[in-house]
């Protein structure tokens, strides 16, 4: 996003010579805007008041042009420091003092010029290289001894998100997160933006979804939008994957008939067959290749080359090959999926909806969908106003989507 | 009693243009530039009462007459001018050395940060203002607050032709003001308004704000201003002040007058 910002001083009496309201003034009237902070004003008539204003604008030559214009008012432009950084003590420590990231983007300044961070999200440090020309966000595990990590609060800002271009559901500030709302303009919202990415060269759409999306019916609509090239990216666990291949196996989902509508006998150990044929065959990719596995969303996974991570947890059975048990490294490899993700669906799963929300830029329009309003409340919450929440249940969710880009059920 | 610090007028005359009043095509008349300043101290000392303090004049200095300028005076604390144009600045050291010689304080403004002196600072005892854009800076009234001790409340100069405080405001003795409201933008009109009230407010007539009628000397009850004011003199007679009409239209030819020919020693 092309914006500019700079940090400007008003010092003196600048409350009761209006020249404060001027300023202000003059920068909004001149498509600029501002944010005020540290006013001091003067207790006595002598005292002077003081303003710090963050000024910013669309454009380096407008900003240039609102500075010229309330320079004469007295506007001081803040001297800007660098930012400090320390050398990490030992491997996968930090210096005590280190900055914790948020999920905004974020720069810092290096020899005078102001860097973004690369590949910022929420709770990490920032990595400057030795030659001080690169910024990079970096998990704590990650860190190597000796590793220059920005420490303090000089040379750092954020840059706070602005409204966005779309007059869609991801522009207004406050995401109704509410069962009591009508769904289907939003999820309309939603495959209007999926649509934009599908046709644009290298539009990336993330899913992270649990095994409730097989449970209440949703796996043929999300296996559509997969073989249609609607989602690049899936985030799951071992529980989705393996009910999807019971499905495609044995018509069943943990033993509940899924056109039965009932639980069959023996049901039970279906899921578990499932994944030790899988493990004997050695990958989902060979079960598919072989023709073992022919419907489903992994099938579609694998025909559309989709990026698929399975993150492990100790719930799991098996697991099936291909799920990753070191969470430290699925972080890894969900954090090497996101570059290019220009949306993420974040569906029936508390677990994966929390951890891809937190992997997440604030700068990624986020859907997160669950029966249960405390999951996508909480992802609401984390201050962007990009999160929309919808209260309701996956399948009705994957099927209204698919079908608003084109399926026929 | 009122003490003036003035400078002769030996050396003046148009030598250069830095303001919408001054062209080179209309060169001063000395003889006649020398007996309106003459008429001026006559006016100030005999009917008025002050003191005149003289200062020697410089050759290639003809603004140096502009006494108004050389800086600004709190009780024994002086802020010696930094002016904006090349022309005057040649006159700063000499407005500094005149300020030590007589054993002011002298504080100095950063460098870089414009303050044409009495010209553009100007008050009464509770509040002070000082006019910027044209001349002095913003940013000079800060430190100015500082070393004085002061509120200053900036008020913009949006025409050109009022380039200093001093040509279109002109606090007096008893609370006051005369001034020319559309030298100023919406701001400083609205911050004029509240501080010094409708009542006291006197509005000065364009063509007479043009002669400059606001750039009087006001003592006591005595005003002195340029001729060609009926309108500014009648306000002022009806607030019970004695107006002392003086010709000086040779110094509007600098685009100065009766105000910017004398400098207060004491306020």
């Amino acid at each position: 996003m092309a914006f500019a910002q700079q940090t400007i001083r008003l010092h003196g009496h600048i409350i009761d010579s209006l020249i404060l309201a001027k300023v202000m003034d003059t920068i909004h009237m001149m498509g600029g805007t501002f944010d005020l902070s540290e006013v001091r004003i003067g207790t006595t008539r002598e005292e002077p008041s003081h303003a710090k204003i963050v000024v910013r604008a669309p454009s380096a030559s407008l900003l240039t042009e609102i500075l010229d214009a309330i320079q004469p008012h007295g506007a001081t432009v803040e001297r800007e420091s660098n930012c400090l950084a320390e050398p990490a003590p030992a491997d996968g420590i930090l210096p005590d003092l280190f900055y914790a990231t948020s999920h905004l983007p974020t720069q810092v300044r290096l020899g005078g010029r102001w860097i973004d961070v690369d590949a910022i999200e929420m709770d990490l440090a920032i990595r400057i290289n030795h030659q001080l020309t690169t910024a990079s966000a970096v998990p704590m595990s990650a860190v190597k001894k000796g590793d220059l990590i920005v420490t303090g609060r000089d040379g750092i800002r954020v840059i706070p998100l602005q409204r966005p271009r779309e007059r869609d559901v991801f522009a207004f500030m406050e995401a109704p997160v509410s069962s009591e709302r009508p769904h289907g303009p939003l999820i309309a919202d939603i495959a209007r933006r999926m649509q934009t990415l599908h046709d644009q060269d290298g539009g990336k759409v993330l899913l992270a979804g649990g095994p409730a999306i097989i449970h209440s019916g949703g796996r043929e609509a999300l296996a559509w939008l997969i073989e249609s090239g609607f989602i690049q990216v899936l985030f799951c666990g071992n529980a989705l994957a393996a009910h999807d291949m019971e499905a495609h196996l044995f018509g069943t989902t943990l033993g509940f008939g899924l056109s039965a509508g009932r639980a069959v006998p023996h049901g039970h150990e279906h899921h578990l067959r499932t994944i030790n044929r899988i493990r004997a065959i050695g990958s989902i990719q060979r079960a598919v290749e072989s023709g073992v596995i022919t419907q489903g969303i992994m099938a579609a996974c694998i025909r559309r080359r989709v990026q698929v991570v399975m993150a492990g947890t100790i719930r799991d059975d098996g697991p099936l090959p291909g799920v990753i048990t070191d969470s430290i490294a699925a972080q890894d490899a969900m954090r090497a999926a996101l570059p290019g993700v220009g949306l993420a669906l974040l569906v029936a799963s508390t677990l994966h909806s929390v951890a891809t929300g937190n992997l997440l830029p604030a700068t990624v329009p986020t859907v997160c969908v669950d029966v249960n309003p405390a999951v996508p409340t909480k992802l609401a919450d984390r201050g962007s106003f990009q999160a929309v929440g919808l209260v309701m249940d996956a399948a009705s969710f994957l099927r209204e989507l698919a079908r608003e880009l084109g399926w026929k059920s | 009693m009122s003490r003036l610090l003035v400078c002769p007028p030996d050396y003046f005359c148009i030598d250069y243009e830095i303001n919408p009043w001054m062209r080179l095509s209309n060169a001063a008349d000395r003889e006649r530039a020398r007996a309106q300043w003459h008429g001026l101290m006559r006016v100030l000392e005999q009917d008025v009462g002050v003191l005149l303090e003289r200062m020697q004049p410089v050759p290639g200095l003809p603004d140096m007459v502009f006494t108004a300028n050389a800086g600004s005076i709190m009780g024994r604390r002086a802020v010696p001018s930094r002016f904006r144009h090349p022309e005057r600045q040649r006159e700063e050291r000499y407005f500094e050395q005149w300020f030590r010689d007589h054993h002011y304080e002298v504080t100095l403004l950063d460098e870089g940060i414009y303050f044409e002196g009495a010209g553009d600072l100007l008050g009464f005892p509770d509040v002070q203002f000082g006019g910027y854009r044209q001349r002095s800076d913003a940013r000079a009234y800060t430190r100015l607050s500082e070393v004085f001790g002061c509120e200053i409340i900036p008020l913009e100069l949006v025409d050109p032709r009022f380039y200093h405080l001093d040509t279109c405001f002109c606090p007096l003795t008893g609370g006051e003001l005369l001034y020319y409201p559309a030298a100023f933008d919406a701001y400083a009109q609205a911050v004029i308004k509240d501080r010094i009230g409708t009542t006291r407010g006197l509005v000065v007539p364009e063509p007479e704000a043009l002669r400059f009628a606001c750039n009087a000397v006001c003592v006591g009850k005595q005003v002195v201003l340029p001729d060609g004011c009926p309108e500014t003199m009648k306000l002022l007679a009806v607030q019970g002040y004695e107006p002392h009409p003086v010709p000086l239209d040779e110094f509007m030819k600098a685009g100065g007058s009766a105000k910017c020919l004398t400098l207060t020693l004491d306020s």
